[in-house]
């Protein structure tokens, strides 16, 4: 855990390859009102200034307990709500920014799909499975005949037969069937990227497994990049190369899948891993768990905001926010006992 | 996933059947409102051909023939104060009972159906705007509403049908609002949304056929409450005037034979009666067969 020589394992993208996304100090701050007349109330710090950045053709899983902003994050990324402050960069161009530097939300749409957790609400109850796949190809200006091939061919994809299927209604499907569906929604528009918003959580497990492979072979086919968003570790472990752990809002560690894993150095991720079920017997942990809930993201204190559960909490760490170190190659920890000089007993010496 | 016990063909021929199909087939199975339908398809059709079915002229009385009782000769419904035919009235009446039902029905399910769509798609300040300008309606009763608006307006059919429509936007709006403030928070419209589609191509497509399902069979349970109200407008004399055959109207000109002959005045009432209790049913049963879930 101490330093950037242990570099067993090369970055899991190769080392020429670019970001495709580049997320930059992104914020999203959500006001409440009480009060007749709306009046303040605190802020919920939803997002607070993450930055990331997503490699062509990697998975980047994204963990945290609920409320951490994963899908504010998910949301953001696709324009489905608009950032307080920040930048999204697709190609190396502002997303919502004027050309020639900026690429218009429409065209970042187009790129950037997103599968939902609520496999039976993300599906009109109204169309055909056909007419709802076929939608977003008809509105980018497919003809809808073109379109409606398409949607057989992406059925097809998926696993459903469309003779069998393109007709029918969303109701009519399994849970397992309807996220096949809205698979082959977000992929209707060919995008580069899909956003994984907790896309298998409310899948039993035998037909999450099913999913999570068919959404590697489509990865491998159609030369996707992932953003899978969970709260399920082995999933998250099984399916990424890279994984950022989040909390209350802010990026606590990301890094390789090997080095999250192997090389923890964020006290919040150790506390998460150590919750994870193991199936064997003899790795079971000992450790107690995190105790208590999250705190508020109603104005959090100042500090490092983990520092409220935190067995290694000092004094030092309410001083500021810790700014993201380098715990390993590629691998970078948002905690003080990892920055050499800051302070804490536990860091390592300047 | 694999339903290997039943044939293919099984399979697309229960499934191939489009979403208009499949509510006629529920429909159809539900017994009282088939019986509904058909009571009410009865009472439009003899309004409609009313001169080619009733056995006599409707505003020819005669003075002998006065207040008949049931099952007179040649009256076999008896005649009203001014020796008319009660069947021949009844079945012209419906006639303006059923436009006046219907018609200010359709109008404002057209204009509530998009304040409240627009109120509900767009939110904010916009849906404040209109929302609360629709809750001042709420403050007077329906029945004073139309009254004091026919009357402001002056008798006649026309601005009665408008004071009705009045009255029946409020509640259309109201019930498409939330409609489509719910619809608009799926996660479907998210998705719509995130394939670039724009707001006007999102309430076509996602939100009409989700909104306007519920909204129709609310409307349809209004038209009964719409022909009550048309009845007491023209019993009033707010609405259509004598020697004009409306059930309302008739009600109230019955209404001094009350004692004497009680159950040709009644007459009337029980059309409306009958006819409300229909379109009640039958929306319903709409209810429950447009349900696709089931």
């Amino acid at each position: 855990m101490t330093g950037s020589a242990q570099g067993d394992k090369a970055p899991p993208y190769p080392p020429g390859a670019r970001p495709i996304l580049e997320v930059r100090e992104l914020r999203k701050h959500f006001p409440l009102k009480t009060g007749m007349f709306g009046q303040g109330a605190g802020t919920v710090h939803a997002v607070d200034d993450i930055s990331f950045s997503v490699m062509t053709g990697e998975t980047l899983g994204i963990v945290g307990e609920s409320g951490c902003g994963k899908s504010t994050t998910a949301r953001l990324l696709m324009r489905l709500i608009d950032p307080d402050a920040g930048r999204v960069l697709l190609d190396g161009k502002g997303i919502a920014e004027p050309a020639p530097t900026g690429l218009e939300v429409r065209d970042a749409r187009r790129q950037m799909q997103m599968v939902f957790q609520d496999s039976f609400a993300s599906l009109n109850p109204r169309l055909t499975i056909e007419d709802s796949i076929a939608f977003g190809p008809i509105v980018h200006g497919l003809p809808t005949k073109q379109a409606k091939a398409r949607a057989r061919e992406l059925l097809n994809k998926v696993g459903l037969a469309p003779e069998r299927f393109a007709a029918r209604y969303p109701h009519e499907l399994s849970g397992g069937q309807r996220q096949r569906i809205n698979i082959a929604r977000a992929l209707a528009l060919e995008p580069r990227i899909v956003i994984l918003d907790e896309a298998v959580s409310a899948l039993d497990k035998s037909v999450e497994a099913q999913v999570l492979n068919l959404l590697l072979d489509l990865k491998k086919e159609f030369g996707l990049t992932y953003l899978f968003i969970s709260h399920d570790l082995n999933v998250v472990r099984y399916m990424s190369d890279r994984v950022m752990v989040m909390y209350l809002g802010k990026v606590a560690e990301i890094g390789p899948v090997e080095s999250i894993y192997g090389r923890t150095a964020h006290p919040y991720t150790t506390a998460l891993l150590s919750a994870m079920p193991s199936m064997d017997p003899g790795k079971r942990t000992e450790a107690p768990p995190l105790v208590g809930d999250p705190p508020s993201p109603i104005d959090p204190p100042p500090g490092c905001r983990f520092r409220t559960r935190c067995p290694h909490a000092e004094e030092i760490c309410g001083a500021g926010d810790p700014v993201l170190a380098l715990a390993g190659e590629a691998h970078h920890v948002a905690c003080l006992m990892m920055k050499a000089g800051s302070g804490h007993s536990k860091a390592p010496a300047a | 996933m694999n339903t290997p016990s039943i044939p293919e063909k099984v399979v697309a021929a229960a499934t191939a059947r489009g979403y208009w199909k499949s509510v006629f087939f529920r429909l159809m199975r539900d017994k009282v409102t088939v019986v509904c339908l058909l009571v009410l398809l009865a009472v439009v059709f003899m309004a409609i051909f009313a001169p080619l079915i009733a056995p006599y002229d409707p505003f020819k009385g005669s003075i002998l023939k006065r207040l008949l009782p049931f099952g007179s000769e040649g009256f076999p419904l008896g005649t009203d104060e001014l020796g008319r035919d009660m069947i021949t009235r009844l079945i012209y009446g419906g006639r303006l009972s059923l436009v006046m039902g219907i018609t200010p029905v359709i109008a404002a399910l057209v204009i509530g159906a998009f304040l409240g769509i627009i109120a509900g798609f767009m939110g904010g300040h916009t849906n404040t705007a209109i929302m609360r300008t629709i809750d001042v309606f709420y403050a007077f009763p329906s029945v004073l509403l139309a009254v004091a608006i026919s009357g402001a307006l002056g008798a006649g059919i026309f601005n009665a049908m408008v004071a009705l429509t009045v009255v029946f936007i409020p509640p259309i709006a109201r019930v498409s609002e939330s409609v489509t403030t719910q619809v608009r928070s799926l996660d479907f419209v998210e998705a719509a949304r995130a394939s670039g589609a724009s707001s006007l191509t999102i309430i076509r497509v996602h939100i009409l056929g989700n909104v306007l399902g519920p909204v129709f069979i609310y409307s349809t349970s209004l038209i009964s409450v719409s022909m009550i109200l048309a009845s007491g407008l023209s019993f009033l004399g707010l609405g259509t005037k004598p020697p004009e055959a409306e059930w309302g109207l008739m009600l109230n000109t019955l209404r001094t034979a009350i004692y004497l002959n009680p159950w040709v005045a009644a007459l009337p009432g029980t059309m409306i009666f009958i006819v409300s209790i229909c379109f009640n049913m039958l929306a319903d049963g709409l209810r429950s067969a447009m349900d696709v879930t089931q």
